[in-house]
């Protein structure tokens, strides 16, 4: 399992809805088929999940492109 | 597409075919490969190059007959290259490791070679080289036959001994004083050798009855083989009356050395021998702008070319090629091969049934315009290749789908509700025309529909209904059949209702498609209607204007619409100025099959190039060319903004529009139109369409570029509003909110501001999270 997220990528936000910190945690991303396990910040009440900016634009993207070419 | 197609289709592209010089030459020696060699001053690879075909280049650069020269493509504006010269310089300059012959393995037989010459040493200098042991029978007492008549004619024995010198092998065996017909008879020769080759020349048989028996041999020309088993025939005996050519008596000496060979290995003696010797070439090499070039003196030396002298000669060569396609095509040079490699690729890739699939963006990058099969010699259009291979994709489930699921979602919102419809003329209720101003006119310019439309009714009779929606032209391009027929069957189904109109299209694209698809329809284009039926009041400010005509690449087989184009220009005042590539040649904008789509870099590209070609303005009369030359700045009129207002509108101008605006304009351009002409008032459906967004110029930039709608903003945050499922920052106090509406998850960075939003930022990504509470 990879760890895409640092501290430092979410320490500003927290959850609006529960009022929480983000903390890391297991969840399942899924594409064309596939899916991985990633630890993700995120609400350790009701579970939103924060992506940054970054990972959706950079990691995710190139995920995404090799999973469309398979 | 299957192996047959996919030959076919290679077939087509002839850039790997021969060059002139190397089809006429008997034994095929590589001379573009020498020619490049030494303009490089590398005489090592030249001479590599010409040993590695012609069995005694000293005796050949000195006596060929080089029937290349005479074929060679700078002989339409010039002299030929000098390449016997040539290949002598890379004889004196260039040095060569390979010292003698390496056979391969001996094959157990002996085989019998008749004569010294050219043709008889080629053949036994081949078969010593495929594992044969070789016996000559030579009438006289030294190796040479007619090449010994050149002695003192440019050829001098240093030659011959250098050259014969690699047949010194243990496997070859040389007798002297061996006359046919006397020291030894065919059946000798027949009883005790397992294949015999007659080169002895024609001088050599004095003996009548022999004669007798060489005029009576059958000879095949492919194979040289005769009707007597085990014997073959070439040299100067089947030439009787034949000037010399050193180097065809060659080639015979080779052909019998593959026969032998194949004979002796119990193979055909005649499969896949195509294009061995001379032969007419298929390459296309364009000459149209050559300048005149003359053979480079060679100064003082009287041994020939100077090294100097030969990379001058050299750098003359054209090196042909064909690359018709890839030079006026930047989606061809772009993946830096050619239409046969090209093919090649894209069948490999539908081939794959597990593993990363290499190809699909090259699949994908085409525009489908056709300029390619308008250039290629031997027709071929990548565009129809490209295009099979996406429908291929899409049935096998193999289409990513990021490449063009923007843009079939722009299409369905074309032809919803929000802004599609179809109306008779206002207090008519028949139609014998209907406009089809197509989705991207009222993306760019609603006003220019409007006033078109007004037009139309004002100038024809019978009825002018009107229809907005889109042709399909996405869902073509993209590959995808079934939502094609959808929706030209939803198309047919409103024509049909609205009792057959003949219909006039303002985009060539969306003419085009409808040509293809609805091939009962009557089809005008606008601009065929305005030519013929008179324009509205021509402003006189446009007159002294000098424009560039750009034809959408979907006119490109439409040159009566081409032609009205022109002719309205030139009622309206306008200059014109040609581009090179027009008409019939030119070039697509960067949208067509959806380029910018599945590659945005290489569309870019595209804009690029076609703006500079001209400092004139362009007129377009397409949407979307007007639009992407825009994008970088290029003053674009489309002609309708002339035709209504003349050199006034600053719309020519206007910053680009983003995929936002071309979606609000159309939605707005139903309502009013409806509003206007029909005096019905639309209700507005959707239940986000009324949050308001304020996003900055920068903002709107990276939504454009990372294709997020405003609506699709709105979506999240109706979305968010209802659920209160949001992230805060604590420091700026921004709210950070996500939604996946379909396939793709949208996220938002925005604050509340008055009576709306200001959002700070947008992304995308379409992995998809599961989000789970965690009780």
């Amino acid at each position: 399992m990879t760890e895409y997220v640092s501290r430092d990528d979410f320490s500003q936000w927290m959850c609006g809805e529960c009022g929480l910190e983000l903390v890391m945690k297991r969840v399942e991303v899924q594409y064309m088929g596939s899916g991985y396990p990633v630890e993700l910040p995120t609400c350790s009440k009701c579970g939103q999940v924060f992506i940054p900016e970054v990972l959706a634009m950079t990691k995710m993207a190139e995920i995404e492109k090799l999973l469309e070419d398979k | 597409m299957n192996q047959t197609d996919l030959r076919e289709l290679e077939d087509r592209c002839i850039q790997e075919c021969s060059p002139w010089c190397v089809a006429s030459c008997p034994i095929h020696v590589d001379v573009r490969a020498m020619c490049s060699a030494i303009s490089k001053g590398d005489f090592d690879t030249a001479l590599a190059t010409v040993t590695k075909t012609v069995p005694f280049p000293r005796i050949v650069s000195r006596i060929c007959d080089r029937p290349c020269e005479s074929s060679c493509k700078r002989t339409e504006s010039g002299d030929s290259i000098e390449i016997r010269a040539l290949e002598k310089a890379a004889l004196s300059f260039g040095s060569s490791k390979k010292t003698k012959m390496r056979p391969l393995a001996a094959k157990g037989f002996r085989v019998a070679v008749v004569g010294a010459g050219l043709s008889s040493l080629t053949a036994a200098f081949d078969l010593l080289k495929k594992g044969y042991e070789v016996v000559i029978l030579e009438g006289r007492d030294q190796l040479g036959g007619k090449v010994r008549e050149f002695l003192g004619h440019g050829l001098v024995e240093e030659d011959i001994d250098g050259d014969f010198a690699v047949l010194q092998d243990s496997r070859l065996d040389i007798r002297f004083n061996q006359k046919f017909g006397v020291n030894f008879s065919t059946n000798d020769l027949t009883d005790e050798y397992s294949a015999i080759y007659l080169g002895m020349g024609d001088l050599a048989v004095e003996d009548p009855k022999l004669r007798n028996f060489i005029t009576d041999l059958k000879i095949d020309p492919l194979t040289l083989s005769t009707q007597t088993e085990r014997l073959f025939v070439g040299g100067g005996l089947v030439r009787p009356n034949q000037a010399y050519s050193p180097i065809t008596s060659i080639l015979d000496g080779r052909r019998a050395a593959i026969s032998i060979d194949r004979f002796l290995e119990g193979v055909s003696l005649t499969a896949s021998r195509i294009n061995e010797g001379p032969y007419q070439t298929r390459l296309f090499t364009n000459t149209d702008s050559l300048g005149s070039s003359f053979r480079t003196p060679s100064g003082e030396h009287h041994e020939g070319y100077s090294s100097i002298e030969a990379i001058d000669e050299a750098s003359r060569c054209l090196q042909c090629e064909c690359l018709e396609c890839v030079k006026v095509c930047e989606f061809l040079s772009t993946f830096g091969a050619y239409p046969r490699k090209y093919v090649r690729r894209i069948y490999n890739n539908l081939s794959i049934v597990m593993g990363q699939r290499h190809g699909n963006k090259l699949t994908n990058s085409c525009s489908l315009c056709g300029l390619c099969e308008e250039v290629c010699p031997g027709d071929l259009n990548m565009g129809q290749v490209c295009r099979s291979a996406r429908q291929i994709m899409n049935r096998q489930g193999k289409m990513p789908p990021s490449a063009h699921e923007f843009a079939i979602r722009d299409m369905d919102f074309c032809c919803s509700e929000e802004c599609s419809f179809a109306r008779h003329q206002p207090s008519m209720n028949s139609s014998a025309y209907m406009f089809f101003p197509g989705c991207r006119l009222g993306g760019s310019s609603p006003k220019n529909v409007e006033l078109t439309y007004k037009y139309l009714t004002e100038r024809l009779n019978g009825g002018v209904g009107i229809m907005l929606s889109c042709c399909g032209a996405p869902a073509d391009w993209a590959g995808k059949e079934d939502r094609f027929a959808e929706n030209i069957a939803s198309l047919n189904s409103h024509w049909v209702e609205m009792g057959r109109p003949i219909l006039i299209t303002a985009c060539s694209s969306c003419h085009s498609i409808l040509k293809k698809a609805m091939p009962k329809k009557k089809l005008l284009s606008l601009w065929e209607i305005m030519d013929s039926c008179g324009l509205p009041p021509v402003r006189d400010n446009l007159s002294g204007l000098t424009v560039c005509v750009h034809d959408p690449c979907a006119s490109r087989n439409e040159p009566q619409t081409q032609r009205a184009v022109r002719n309205i220009l030139l009622k309206l005042g306008v200059r014109i100025e040609e581009l090179p590539l027009h008409g019939r040649f030119t070039e697509c904008c960067g949208y067509g099959g959806l380029m910018c789509f599945a590659n945005k870099d290489l569309s870019s590209r595209v804009i690029k190039n076609r703006i500079e070609i001209s400092d004139n303005a362009y007129l377009a009369y397409c949407a979307v060319c007007k639009d992407h030359f825009l994008s970088q700045g290029k003053k674009t009129y489309h002609l309708l903004d002339m035709v209504f207002s003349g050199n006034e509108d600053g719309e020519a101008f206007n910053r680009p529009v983003n995929f936002s605006l071309i979606r609000e304009r159309r939605r707005f351009l139903k309502i009013s139109m409806l509003r206007s002409f029909w005096n019905e008032k639309m209700s507005i459906a959707t239940d986000y369409d009324m949050i308001k967004l304020h996003i900055s110029t920068e903002v709107k930039d990276l939504m454009t570029d990372r294709m997020i709608l405003e609506d699709d903003l709105k979506i999240v945050i109706n979305q968010t509003q209802k659920t209160g499922r949001r992230l805060l920052n604590k420091s700026n106090g921004h709210f950070l909110a996500h939604h996946t509406p379909a396939k793709v998850t949208y996220w938002v960075e925005y604050s509340p501001h008055e009576d709306g939003f200001v959002i700070h930022n947008a992304y995308s990504h379409r992995m998809q999270v599961v989000e789970e509470a965690t009780l």
